[in-house]
Formats: structure tokens, sequence, C-alpha cells
């Protein structure tokens, strides 16, 4: 079982909606609390665990505007892993999570130099490497209702932009979406096999 | 990258620490008569360079208490290997000077402290060597580099000493080569940034977002005033700091040492040795800091612009 | 040891990543509705040991079905906002305004000095106290209170938002977007949104278009920048701003010429058919009609009007023999009447208003390519008449005939402040309306939909107050503030034509203001035009900031004293806020309001709900978390002044009190019998929804359905209201609406022509002041039209060759969110992004500082490159900049130090001859906050230096820490 997230570009506008909420989920659950600094000074700034960048392709008139949330992908070859030192970063054989120890870690940073993605932030506050969870401890947990065992992003993307599921299971929602709709990977020139997809842009030509 | 400190001394200050060792392994190896003396003192200083720069590697962890979780991983990790290497060197470097001290002279100690901070040349250069996608990195260069520039300043270190403690001997067998390593550091060095300057990144942001619409730019990194992803990848250095470091780096580092060598082969004088090792010094941490720096990590490419 | 060690440096974790930091807590879920925006979704608050842990959507909820957004998400962090105020306080005698020194006093002491003080006002001259809301959203209670207080000078934020919106549509339609209606995402297969970036209905429609895309449909955006929802479009078209209505214009010209029309539509549920007069004289430009059918058009009163019969060659009634069936009322064509009077149906004057609106003459304008304008008007009009299906759903008309099924028009538009925010925003708001009504997108499926209660008639039966009789000392007024002007008798004027309001509203200024102009408040009462205030009570408004134009010389208005008597102009200032903002620095009085987590409130058929497409519905919040400090609820604040000052709906006839708090009043207040503010769960037992009597439990039924109370209407009640027969009837049987006749669809406005008239000296009626006399005329017209922007003809365009407009970020909300930690991390300071040709030509680089400057003022600000906006246009985001110190943000801030405020460069007046009136649209009072022209100029210095000092260290706001004073 390989779990992950796949993004679709096609409907994600950018609202943040998936950053505040991993924070606040994340902040107060196993991985937290998440550090902020400067709250309200001169250039705040804070772990976070997923992030929602913009970018922009094409010249005016033709320009395309493209939100992209990021957080960790999961790779199945995960380069941050093995160079751990302390064994902090591993890699969940039973769901493909990639995660990292907190009472292990020590600080090192070096599995963040092995990151390409620039997935991993160091908290500043408690001073161990964190990173997206993928809500491990939502996705699990019997307690809540099924449908709430989802990552906190996933419940709150207001365009459902974000799936969630098993990517190795070709049934899944996910499998399906990467098959019908060209899903693909990050950086794919570093075969970290990034478990987290992507679904590109679709337009709906005029008649 | 964002050079920390802690680093760059402590590759610097162990590099010089294993250089001295190292050439004193392959004196004593090759029989070049030394003093009891020297031995124990120039040991001595490659211990405490070595400790110190262990010490700086504290300084690196956010939690130095833990560190001693770091030898876990030594199957997987270059990092866990150097962890556990350089205690090691430096026992060795003690463990041969005690001997020396007490007046035991066998090959053998000579030959692990030899062993091992070539060891240690490896696992520091494969730390960042085995960062595939750190294309300045990922090459021989960065052990070769690593380790030459160790060796100089190693022999370098040795050779002043050896000049103040009158060590004729050693002094002729090592004084050459001393100029030589420091020339050789100083040409591998000057390729290693050829190449470096050459090198084309293999991910671009068409492949880090898979956006195929061109031309393509950010536009928000998502953060409006920065995350630890801006503050550990990126240097915030101008490109004018950049061109002074590295010209400090190439002149400090290796001409004007180089320059005294010959200073001091040509005279026999001590003075130029340690003038040598005083501006080798800064030139070396310019050089390592200039390492850190030129390196583009492909992390990079999301964190381009606050808007 | 051993297993010791073994642990250490074995595989499995030390930390357990799924184990919860508190297990042992007593954990709580409680429902209620959000207010980090005034969308209002449903959240679950997560609560250990009584303190919130985590906000997630509410899946059972209506309105956002489980999602949430950025700022909800965030809420949290409002809990622990060092902004949050926690005591009334006073300002310190002998400090300034704006100083922010103030004295902690209790709430005994906070009442005793408004009762004396209201008292005073009330029983001598109510006009003095001047009550103004924000981004509130309950009107009902602050606007009753106003009203049984006898003030006509109350409104809230919708004269400063979208009340262009609002007004263009409900005067042509019956309905408009906001949160009257939107667009049935659900059904179309085209959706063009027009100037929108985040919208009221955030959430929702957020969930809207992307289930839409998902389907299949084609998303067209068009805008002069591109973000949020129209990076997401299939295609975007960007447009010169204020120019909207010119492409209108153009739109109809090619689809009225090209026969793109529903036209059957067009002859039943519309104005189209029915006969103006045209003999330039008394009733020149209004309905021709029979006055044994009823009182004279004024628009609510359609079945009096005639139109012509083409199959009898006769003029009949338009209702209900001119929809009989065998008839052919024409739309074409020029008549006379039996008297000879000459006539058209009004849908041959707009034929002719719309003949010479080219493709090419909108190009021109918009910048939009010719070829363009035409196949996009195409592919509406063939996807409206042509992709039409039909629902299985049969419903009958207001005139008895049955319809087999319901047909849907799948093309949805929707729009906003992009079209609003214009001084010609009414008229092009109207231009819009039109176009959607000549494809009979009106409530038809796929198309614009109503939300309950609307539609209203055309127009609303809410009088205003129309005489300054109507205010009398220690009496209610016996009209509403705040109403839809039919008519120049519907005006709020004095005999010799001056305004009664404060703020000009319902003037000859403004005559369709139907939400008031709370942007005019503070300059009209410093300058005591038409007179001057006692008391100004502001609640949830930032107007010393970025609710206000000319911020600067508001801020400096706002500390203006008499050079007679040294007092302020505007002697005393009671603001009800939660936050530190810049406003609470200026206040006499502060109130500290509780945060949405800690209050009851309602959203209120009586004032805003949020209902949906097929029905009504209204929801509450309850307290998940108790007040902070000495805060309360304003609502409770509301309720204890009012029966203080024995307001007759407060108190019993003894004097008595009447409701013990707001929850109280909630429940038994009814305006009307059996309608109260909560329109679930009524009668004693429950079980009568939207009317009947108080039912003692109504808050317990809210908070045990997810605070949230929807009613589904009919499936055969859910489509054409505005003619629906069973759909009419209900609605006013529930109290919706006075009457039940339908809601003809006004392409020809009368009503805009009876104020013409007037101006034109026809009637003898009110008639306007002769330096308006032109400007209504003008602006008046029954039919759509296109103009610049008013600022454009005052302006050198020359000079300043460029538009400025803002955007609403998604994660933050207007100025409130720079004090939650989270969303601050996002945006703590904003950019202008200009186009990179514009950039260069002005000698900027991208990131580098620049100055933008208007006539008005300028301020420093760094610029972005961005190919996303059309180069004639530069752009930021909303709100983001903020005054050093406020909002107990450090001094030097980021928001005060690198972000900047747009509106210091937009004036809040425009010369008009020699004097100088609101620059807002001329028909209804909304602030014409995108109409400003700027240019830019590089900032001397160092460019790129963020170190900047910003640019207006006079606006330095630093109020006293409230937090600090309580803690001493
Ligand atoms: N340049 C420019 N200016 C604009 C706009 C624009 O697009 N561009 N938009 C305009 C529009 S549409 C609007 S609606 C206005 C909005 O302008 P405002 O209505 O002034 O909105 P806010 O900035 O949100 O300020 C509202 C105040 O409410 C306070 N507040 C927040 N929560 C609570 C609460 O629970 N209780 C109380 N009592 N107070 C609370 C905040 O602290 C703040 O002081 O801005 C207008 N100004
Ligand atoms: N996150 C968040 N949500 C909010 C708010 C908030 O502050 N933050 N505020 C709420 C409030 S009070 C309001 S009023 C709504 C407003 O919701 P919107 O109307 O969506 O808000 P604006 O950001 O004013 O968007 C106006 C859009 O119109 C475009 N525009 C400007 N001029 C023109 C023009 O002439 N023609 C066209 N076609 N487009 C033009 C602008 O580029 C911008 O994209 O949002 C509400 N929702
Ligand atoms: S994205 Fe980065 S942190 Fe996440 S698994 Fe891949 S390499 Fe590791
Ligand atoms: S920072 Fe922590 S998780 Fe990362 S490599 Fe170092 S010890 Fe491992
Ligand atoms: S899966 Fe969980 S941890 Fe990962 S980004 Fe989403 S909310 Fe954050
Ligand atoms: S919540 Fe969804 S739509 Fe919003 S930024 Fe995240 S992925 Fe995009
Ligand atoms: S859209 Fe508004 S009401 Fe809905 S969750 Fe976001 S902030 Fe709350
Ligand atoms: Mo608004």
């Amino acid at each position: 079982m390989q779990l992950a997230l796949v993004i679709d570009l096609n409907v994600c506008v950018g609202c943040h909606a998936c950053v505040t909420s991993c924070k606040e989920w994340n902040t107060g659950g196993a991985a937290g609390p998440l550090t902020d600094q400067h709250a309200y000074a001169a250039d705040p700034t804070g772990t976070f665990f997923n992030r929602v960048q913009t970018y922009e392709a094409g010249t005016f008139p033709d320009t395309e505007t493209i939100h992209f949330p990021k957080s960790c992908l999961h790779c199945e070859d995960p380069p941050c892993v093995p160079v751990c030192p302390t064994g902090a970063s591993y890699k969940r054989k039973e769901d493909g999570i990639v995660l990292v120890d907190y009472d292990k870690c020590i600080g090192c940073k070096y599995c963040a130099w092995a990151c390409p993605y620039g997935a991993r932030e160091l908290d500043e506050g408690r001073q161990v490497m964190t990173k997206c969870t993928l809500c491990v401890d939502r996705i699990h947990d019997e307690a809540l209702a099924p449908d709430d065992r989802k990552p906190a992003c996933v419940k709150a993307c207001p365009t459902n932009a974000r799936l969630f599921g098993d990517i190795h299971d070709p049934q899944s929602d996910v499998a399906q979406a990467i098959r019908e709709r060209d899903g693909y990977p990050l950086m794919p020139e570093w075969d970290t096999k990034p478990a987290n997809h992507y679904l590109p842009r679709r337009v709906n030509k005029a008649p | 990258m964002n050079p920390a400190f802690s680093v760059i001394f402590l590759t610097t200050l162990s590099g010089t620490a294993q250089g001295v060792v190292v050439a004193l392994a392959l004196a004593a190896l090759s029989g070049v008569p030394m003093s009891r003396g020297y031995q124990v003192i120039a040991l001595g200083c490659a211990a405490v360079l070595a400790i110190v720069a262990l010490a700086a590697s504290f300084f690196h962890l956010g939690r130095p208490e833990r560190a001693w979780r770091a030898a876990a991983r030594w199957r997987t990790s270059w990092l866990s290997r150097e962890v556990i290497v350089l205690p090691a060197f430096i026992a060795a470097a003690v463990l041969w000077a005690w001997l020396v001290a007490r007046g035991t002279s066998a090959p053998w100690p000579p030959l692990l402290a030899l062993l091992l901070a070539v060891a240690l040349w490896v696992c520091t250069a494969m730390i960042y060597a085995c960062l595939r996608f750190i294309a300045e990195w990922a090459h021989p260069f960065t052990l070769v580099t690593f380790s030459f520039t160790g060796l100089a300043a190693g022999l370098t270190l040795a050779c002043a000493l050896a000049a103040t403690l009158a060590e004729t001997p050693l002094l002729a067998a090592a004084g050459a080569s001393a100029l030589v390593a420091t020339l050789l550091a100083g040409v591998a060095r000057v390729l290693s940034l050829r190449r470096n300057a050459a090198l084309k990144p293999r991910s671009t942001l068409r492949t880090a977002t898979g956006i195929t619409a061109t031309p393509i730019r950010q536009i928000s990194m998502g953060m409006s005033a920065g995350a630890f992803n801006t503050r550990e990848f990126f240097h915030h250095a101008t490109a004018a700091t950049v061109r002074n470091v590295k010209l400090i780096a190439l002149v400090a580092g290796f001409v004007l040492p180089a320059a005294c060598i010959a200073w001091a082969l040509a005279t026999g004088a001590i003075a130029p040795w340690w003038l040598a090792v005083l501006v080798q010094a800064p030139g070396l941490v310019a050089d390592r800091w200039l390492f850190f720096a030129q390196a583009r990590h492909p992390q990079n490419l999301y964190y381009q612009r606050v808007a | 040891m051993l297993n010791w060690f073994a642990r250490q440096f074995g595989s499995a974790p030390l930390h357990d990543p799924t184990a919860t930091p508190a297990p042992d807590v007593q954990r709580d879920v409680k429902t209620t509705t959000c207010y980090m925006c005034a969308c209002r979704c449903g959240i679950r608050v997560h609560l250990e040991a009584g303190k919130v842990r985590y906000i997630d959507g509410n899946p059972d909820h209506p309105l956002n079905k489980g999602v949430i957004c950025a700022k909800g998400s965030a809420g949290i962090m409002k809990q622990y906002s060092p902004a949050r105020l926690t005591q009334p306080l006073l300002r310190k005698p002998g400090t300034e305004r704006g100083a922010g020194q103030f004295e902690p006093i209790s709430w005994e002491r906070a009442y005793a000095i408004l009762v004396e003080r209201l008292a005073r006002i009330r029983a001598t001259d109510p006009r003095k106290f001047a009550f103004f809301t924000g981004r509130d959203q309950m009107q009902a209670l602050t606007g009753l209170f106003a009203r049984q207080f006898g003030t006509p000078n109350y409104a809230a934020h919708g004269g400063f938002c979208s009340v262009n919106m609002a007004a263009g549509m409900i005067y042509t339609i019956g309905g408009s977007f906001w949160e009257f209606g939107g667009p049935d995402l659900d059904r179309a297969k085209l959706f063009v949104m027009i100037g929108t970036a985040e919208d009221h209905h955030s959430n929702p429609l957020k969930i809207a278009i992307s289930a839409f895309k998902r389907r299949g449909g084609r998303f067209v955006s068009i805008n002069p920048v591109r973000t949020g929802y129209s990076a997401i479009a299939d295609e975007w078209i960007p447009i010169k701003p204020g120019t909207d209505g010119a492409l209108f214009m153009a739109m109809l010209h090619v689809l009225i010429g090209e026969e793109r029309v529903d036209r059957a539509f067009l002859a039943r549920y519309t104005n189209a058919p029915q006969l103006v007069v045209l003999d330039g004289g008394e009733r020149d430009g209004l309905f021709a009609f029979d006055p044994a059918a009823g009182p004279p058009g004024d628009g609510r009163n359609p079945h009096n009007k005639l139109v012509y019969d083409k199959a009898s060659g006769r003029i009949l009634h338009a209702y209900p023999e001119g929809i009989a069936d065998g008839c052919e009322p024409a739309l074409e064509g020029r008549y006379a009447l039996d008297d000879g009077t000459p006539v058209a149906p009004s849908f041959q004057l707009l034929r002719e208003r719309v003949a010479p609106c080219t493709p090419e003459w909108a190009s021109a304008i918009t910048g939009i390519p010719a070829a363009r304008i035409v196949a996009l008007a195409r592919e509406m009009g063939d996807v409206a008449l042509n992709q039409a299906f039909e629902l299985p759903i049969e419903w009958t008309d207001a005139w008895g005939k049955v319809h087999p099924t319901t047909t849907a028009r799948p093309v949805a538009f929707h729009a906003m402040r992009g079209l609003a925010a214009h001084s010609n925003g009414f008229q092009t708001v109207r231009a819009l309306s039109v176009l959607m009504s000549v494809l009979g997108t009106i409530d038809a499926p796929g198309g614009f939909r109503h939300k309950a209660p609307y539609p209203r008639h055309i127009v609303p039966n809410y009088r205003a107050f129309n005489s300054p009789e109507m205010i009398q000392p220690n009496t209610p007024l016996n009209a509403a503030p705040l109403g839809f002007p039919a008519s120049p008798d519907e005006l709020a004027i004095n005999a010799d034509g001056s305004p009664i309001r404060i703020d000009h509203a319902f003037s000859w200024e403004h005559p369709l203001s139907a939400h008031g102009l709370m942007h005019n408040v503070i300059t009209n009462a410093v300058n005591g035009d038409p007179y001057r205030l006692d008391t100004l009570m502001i609640f949830m408004a930032n107007m010393a900031w970025n609710s206000t134009m000319n911020t600067e010389g508001v801020r400096a208005m706002l500390n203006a004293r008499d050079p007679d008597d040294g007092e302020y102009r505007i002697p005393f200032i009671v603001v009800a806020d939660a936050f530190q903002s810049e406003m609470v620095a200026f206040a006499d009085l502060v109130l500290p309001d509780t945060t949405y987590l800690e209050r009851h409130d309602v959203m209120s058929m009586l004032d805003r709900p949020i209902s949906e497409f097929d029905g009504p519905v209204d929801s509450v919040r309850v307290p998940v978390v108790p007040p902070l400090g000495e805060c309360r609820p304003f609502q409770e604040v509301i309720v204890e002044l009012a029966t203080r000052l024995k307001f007759p709906a407060f108190v019993n006839a003894d004097g008595s009190r009447k409701f013990r708090d707001y929850p109280d009043f909630v429940v038994n207040f009814q305006p009307a019998p059996g309608i109260g503010f909560l329109m679930g769960w009524r009668g004693k037992d429950g079980e009568s929804p939207l009317r009947g009597e108080p039912n003692p439990d109504q808050w317990q039924r809210y908070a045990e359905n997810n605070c949230v109370f929807q009613y589904h209407l009919p499936r055969d009640m859910q489509f054409m209201r505005n003619w629906n027969r069973a759909y009419l009837d209900f609605a006013k049987e529930k109290g919706w609406r006075q009457r039940n006749d339908p809601v003809q669809l006004a392409l020809y406005q009368d009503s805009l022509q009876t104020f013409r008239l007037a101006a034109e000296g026809k009637g003898g009626g009110r008639q306007p002041p002769a330096h308006l006399r032109e400007r209504v005329v003008k602006y008046f017209d029954p039919l759509p039209f296109w103009y610049p922007p008013l600022e454009e003809a005052v302006t050198d365009t020359e000079a300043f060759p460029l538009n400025a407009i803002t955007q609403r970020p998604m994660a933050m909300y207007h100025s409130w969110d720079s004090q939650n930690a989270w969303l601050r991390q996002i945006h703590s300071h904003n950019y202008l992004f200009v186009h990179p040709k514009t950039a260069r030509a002005a000698g900027i680089a991208d990131g580098g500082w620049c100055w933008i400057e208007s006539p008005w003022g300028r301020v420093r600000c760094m610029l972005r490159d961005s190919e996303a906006v059309e180069p004639g246009t530069v752009w930021t985001w909303n709100a983001i900049g903020k005054a050093d110190g406020a909002w107990h943000l450090a001094p030097g801030a980021d928001e005060s130090r690198k972000g900047f405020l747009l509106n210091h460069l937009i004036a809040d007046t425009l010369p008009l001859g020699e004097r100088r009136i609101s620059n807002s649209d001329p028909v209804t009072g909304q602030a014409g906050w995108y109409d400003v022209r700027v240019r830019i100029t590089p900032a001397e210095g160092d460019e790129t230096s963020p170190h900047v000092q910003w640019a207006r260290p006079d606006v330095d706001a630093r109020a006293a820490a409230p937090h600090d004073s309580a803690e001493k």
C-alpha cells in the first residue's frame, strides 16, 4: 500500500485552506506543536507542512495562472530516509508514509538537504525536522467517523482538488485519476518516485 | 545553500587535522626520523583541531544532547559514518601520540590513523557527494578537493611546526610536498569551480511543477516572510560578495600559501611557514563557504518569489 | 539496559505518530457557524478541556458541505490574538483621538454614558445620532435599534460594498447576485464570471466551480486580472476596468441583431412588449397604461400596461389579454394608442439603443478584440437557446398556464464588485441583467437562480421614510431607514430638495442608494452637510482605514475640531469592535465585542439569510467558549441599550424589560404575526416551520441541528419564481413578500424615467436642485448604457494613464486578519502587480520600490511583474497594509513597513461644478473604489532596500495596547 495525495491543478484556486487546516490539525496533534516565530512582528515565519504557491506561464494575454500546493510527496524511493544518521526519518512499510520520529531527530537538517522538493521544514522551536505526515493520526483513527479518516487538508479543500488514497490499488480514486487524467510526478529526473501526483490543467476550448 | 559556520569549521578544521596526521603517518611509515616531542606536539595539534571540529559540529544540531543517536544508521548514512569515524580518528591520533610519548614506535598506530583519516575524508566528502541532485557536489571533485585542501593545510601546518622545532629531515621530506599539495589543491579547486560554473541544472521549473506552457515563472512562494526553506537553502549574499569570497578563497587559500611555502623553501626561514598557515586558514574557510554557497539546491526552484 | 539500547537504535519509532498529545482530557465537538468571513459556513469546533483544539467544516451543513477555507481553519488563532479588546475603554481626558490613550471602565459606566447621551439626543433631535455598521450580518437588529431610536441615519456596509450589484439587478430582475441569488452551476454548460475574485459566497462558489469544471462545463472569466477563480477559467478575457457596460451593450447588439434571443420568454415574462409613451410630454418614456386597471405604472403594478397584438392589430392589456393564446405581442415597431399617443414596445427602444453599440465600438473601449466579443455572444446565445433542455418539472405560471416541463437555459453568469465598484456600475449591472434576460436565463435551470426571500417586487415594496416630519423626538421611525425608492416621491429629502440623511442617501445626489452611503458619513458629519452629528456609533467597520476613501483625510477629519469652541466636529464616537483596529484608536468610547465563537448570533430571513436555490435557509451561532475578559456580545449591548432607553419594541407598557437577553429577544420578538428572527422550528411545539408562534426551545432545536434550518421548496416551486403561481402564493403566505403578483423583468426601467422626468421639470412633482438636474437626466436612463466612470472626466488621463484596482486575497478578510498569526504569514505585506512592459516603461524593476500616485494622493510600494494583468491596469491585494502599531502588531511590522493601502489614493469626493460630491455611482451611491487613475514612478533612494520607512509616518495610529492597560 502506498498512500498519497493527488492534486488536481485543474480546479485548485489557491485558497490556502489546505495550508491552514494542515497547520491547525497538526499543531494540536501528534506532530505538533508547530512553531511560529515573530508572530506579530516583522518577518513572521513558522512551520507549515503544506504551502500553496503560484506560477504564471505564457505571456499576456495568453497567460495561465497556476496555483500549486506542495507538501511531502511520500516518495517511494525517498532520498531523505537513508541519509538520516539517527533513523529518525523512516518510511512506513504498512502504508508508505514517510515520517520523522521527533524523539530521535537531532535536527541535523541533512534529510532536508537530501529532499529535492523542499518538503521538509525544521521546526525552529522544537529543533526537530518536520514534514507532512499524511495526517497519519487521522487516517487510521478508528475513533473518527469513516468519512473523517482523511487528511485535514483533503477534508478542507473547497474544490476537492486533493484526492487521497492508495496509488497501488488500481481501483482507487487516486490510481484512476492518475491513469485517466495524465497524473504526473514532480522532478521525475531524480527517480525518487514521488507517491503524490499532480493532475494537469485541461482547457475546454471555445467552440 | 546557506553555509553554516559550524559545518565550515567542522570540515576545515578536521580536514587540517587529517592532513597533519596523514603527513606524519606517511613520514613515520616511510621512516623519516622525527623527534618524539615533535610528533607529540603535531599529533596533539591535530587532535585539538579535530576535537574543536567535533565541538563545532554540535552547533549544527538542533538537538545536540541527542548527538549520540547519530551513530545509529551507519549502514545507510554517510553522516552517521562520519559521526563514527571522526571520534575514532581523534582516538587514533591521541592513542598514537600517547604511544609515541611512551616511546613505543610500532607501525600500526600511524597506519591506523592514516586509514581513519582517509576514511574520514571519504565520509565527509560523500555526505555531500551522495546528494545526487546537488550537481555541484555530486562529483569526485568533492572528495578530491576536500582531501587535497586538507592535506595541503595539514602539510603546511606540520611543516611550520617542523621548521619551528627544527625537524630538518621531516622538513626536507615534506616541505616540497606541502607546496605540491597546495598547488594541486588549488588546481583541483579551480577545475571544480570551472565545472560548477558550466553546470546546467537538470531540474527546471518545468520539471519541478509539471507546467508545460512557457515561459514559466513563480509569482508567489506561498508565504511572505520566508521559511526554513528560504533560510537554509539560500546564502542571501550578493553576487559581488560571492565573487569576492571566491577571490579570497583562491588567493588566500592557495596562491599566497604556495608563495609563502616557496619563499620558506627558498630561504629556509621559519616565518613564511607560519605566514602560510595564517593566510591559508581564512582562505580555506572562505573556500568552504563558497563550496556551500555555490551549491544550487533544486528545492530553490520552488522558493523564488515573495509576492 | 540492553533492551533500552535496542529500542533507541532499533527501527521501531520512539515517537508514536498516531498518539494524541493529550489523551486524557475531556473532548467535545460543538457545531456553530463560522464568522471568519461573511460567507457563514457551518463548522464543528473540537474542544479539548474546553479549549478550541481544531475547527473543521461541518459535513452536514448545506452551505459548505464539510469544506472550510484558509480563514476558517485559522479561526483558532483569533482566540489567541493579542489585538483582542477585553474591556470597555474610555479615551483619557486630555488626550487626542487617534493617540489611542484609553482608560478601562466598567460596563455600568459605559452604559451610563451611552444612555445619558442617547436619551438626550433622542429627546431633542434624533438625527444627531448616527449608527453605521460594517461587515456585520445582523442588520435586522441594528436596523431595528435605529428605527426605534427614530434616527434616519443608519446603514450597513452595502453602500461601499456592492449596492450597484444589488440595486442594478433588483431593479431589473427582482433579485441579484450576492446573498440574494447566484449561478446554477449544477446545470449550466457555460459559466461566464465577470469581475469576481473571491465573492461573498466563497466556499459554495468554489465547490460549485470545481464540480462544474469536472462535469465538463466551460468557464470564461472576464477580468483585468487573472487570479483565484479566474486562474482555473478555460478562457480569460482581460478587460479594461470600468468598461464592461460597453461589452454587454455590444453583446446585446450581436444577440438582438442576430435574433439570438428568447422571444417567447421576452413576450411573456418581461416588459419587452409593453408600450412606452413617446410623446415628449409629462409621461414621456413611461409605460402607457389603462387607468381602469390600476394606478399609473410605478414599476410595482405590472397589470395595467399595454401591448400591441400583431395577430389582431389591436392594443391590448398586457395581462392577461396580451399573453392569451393566439396573441402575438409585438416586440418591435412603432404604434399609436387610440388617442393618437405615439408608443413603441420597450424592446424596440432597446433595439435602437444597442444598434450603434457595435463590437468594434466596444473593442476600442474594452480592449477586447471585436471578433472575440462576437464569438462569445454567439456562444452564449447558442448555449442558451440551442443547447437548452427540459427538466420534467411541471409548473403553473401566474396567469394559470400550466407548463409541462421547465426549460433550462444553461448559461450561468456571475459578477461581483468588478462591476459594482465603479461609478458606472448601476447601468453596467443593468446591462448585464438585460443580457441575461434576453437569453431567458432568469431563475431557469442552469442560469441565474434566486434565493429566498428573493425575488422581490420590481421595485421592492420597501419604501424608506420620505419626509422630515417622520422624524420626531422620542418616536420610532414609522418607515425603514433604508428602502428602494420607485419615484422621486420616495426620496428622503426636505422640501428644498436637500438631503435628510447625513450620508445623503436617497437624496437627489444618489437617489437609489438602497444600502446607504456609509463612506460619506464622516466627511459629511465633519462638514455639517447637511447638519452636525452629536454621536456617531460604528460597529464592525474600520472607517479609519480600509473602508474609507481618502484615508488620510478622513483620519484628519476624525480629529477635526471646531475653530470656534475647540470641540470635536464629531463630538462623540463610539466604536464596537473585537480588535484593536485603526478605527478603535479614534473612539471616545470602545465597546469590546466577543468573537464568533463566544456569542449567540442569527443569520436571519429578515436580514441576510444563507438561503439555497431550492429554499430558504437560516442559521445561528451559539457560544462554544466563554467570552474573553469582559467583552460582551454587541447584540446584548444593543438589547440592553434599547431596554434602558425604553424603546417601545423592547419594553412593556409599564416600561419594564421585555427581553431577558438577546437569545430571549430572538425567540420572542415578532415584527409581524408568526414571523421572527428565526424561521426554523416555530410554533410552540416546533412544528411550524417558516411562520408560527414563538418556540421557547428554538435555540435548542438549532443547536441540535447543526445550527442551521433548511427548508426545501417542492420541486415545482424551485424555478421560474418570478412568475410561479404556487411559489408566489407561498412566499406571500410566509411573509417574504407583501403581494403575490408576478415579477416582470424590467428590461426597460420606467422607475428611473420618473426621476429623469422630474429632473427635466416635467410632471410638477419633486424636482432636483439645479446643480443636479443634468446629472439625474443623464444617469437615470430607463435603458442601460455605458459611460466612462465619473473619475475619468475629472482626471487628466494622460498624466494618470493607469487604472488601479484591488483583489480580495482568499486567505485574508479585509483588515481583520493581520492579527491572525497564521494568515499573516501568508500575506504580511503586499506588492503592486504590474505588466512588465508597463513597469519597464516607468523605469521600475521587478521588486523595486515605486510611488503609486493618483491626483488625490500617493504611497510608496514594491512592484512585482505579472503577465496576468491587463497592461493598462495595476493591482494589489486589498487591505493588507496597516497603520504602524495597529492590530497590536509590533512597530515596523511588515504590514506597515512594506505593505501599503490603496485607499490613500482614492478620493472621497469629486468636483461637480463648483461643489464636490461623493465619489460614487450617481444612481445608487455605490463607492467608486475601482475608478481611480494612477501613474507609477520609481522611488528615489535605495530602490531595493526593504527597510525604507513607509511613506506615511503621520498615519501612525499606534493605539495604547488595550491589553497592557487592562493588565495594569
Ligand atoms: N481599496 C479598496 N477598499 C475597499 C474595498 C476594496 O475592494 N478596495 N472593499 C470595500 C468593501 S466591499 C467592504 S465590504 C469594506 C469592508 O470594510 P470594513 O467593513 O471596514 O471591514 P473590515 O476591515 O473587515 O473591518 C471590520 C472591523 O470589524 C472588526 N471585527 C472583526 N470581527 C468582529 C466581531 O466579531 N465583532 C466586532 N464588533 N467587530 C469585529 C474588525 O476588527 C474591523 O475593525 O471595504 C471596502 N474598502
Ligand atoms: N477571502 C476574502 N473573502 C471575501 C472578502 C475578503 O476580504 N476576503 N470580502 C468579502 C466582501 S465584503 C466582498 S464585497 C466580496 C467581494 O468579492 P469580489 O467581488 O469577488 O471581490 P473583489 O476582490 O473586489 O473582486 C473584484 C474583481 O473584479 C475585478 N475587476 C475590477 N474592476 C473590474 C472591471 O471593471 N471589470 C471586470 N470585469 N472586473 C473588474 C478585479 O480584478 C477583481 O478580480 O468578497 C467577500 N469575500
Ligand atoms: S518529498 Fe522529500 S521529504 Fe518527502 S519523501 Fe520525498 S524526498 Fe522525502
Ligand atoms: S534532521 Fe532529524 S530526521 Fe533529518 S536527518 Fe537529521 S536526524 Fe534525521
Ligand atoms: S496530509 Fe495532513 S500533514 Fe500532509 S499536508 Fe495534508 S493536512 Fe498537512
Ligand atoms: S485547499 Fe484545495 S483549492 Fe485551496 S489551495 Fe489547497 S488544494 Fe487548492
Ligand atoms: S468561507 Fe468564510 S465562513 Fe466559510 S469557512 Fe471560510 S471564513 Fe468561515
Ligand atoms: Mo464588501
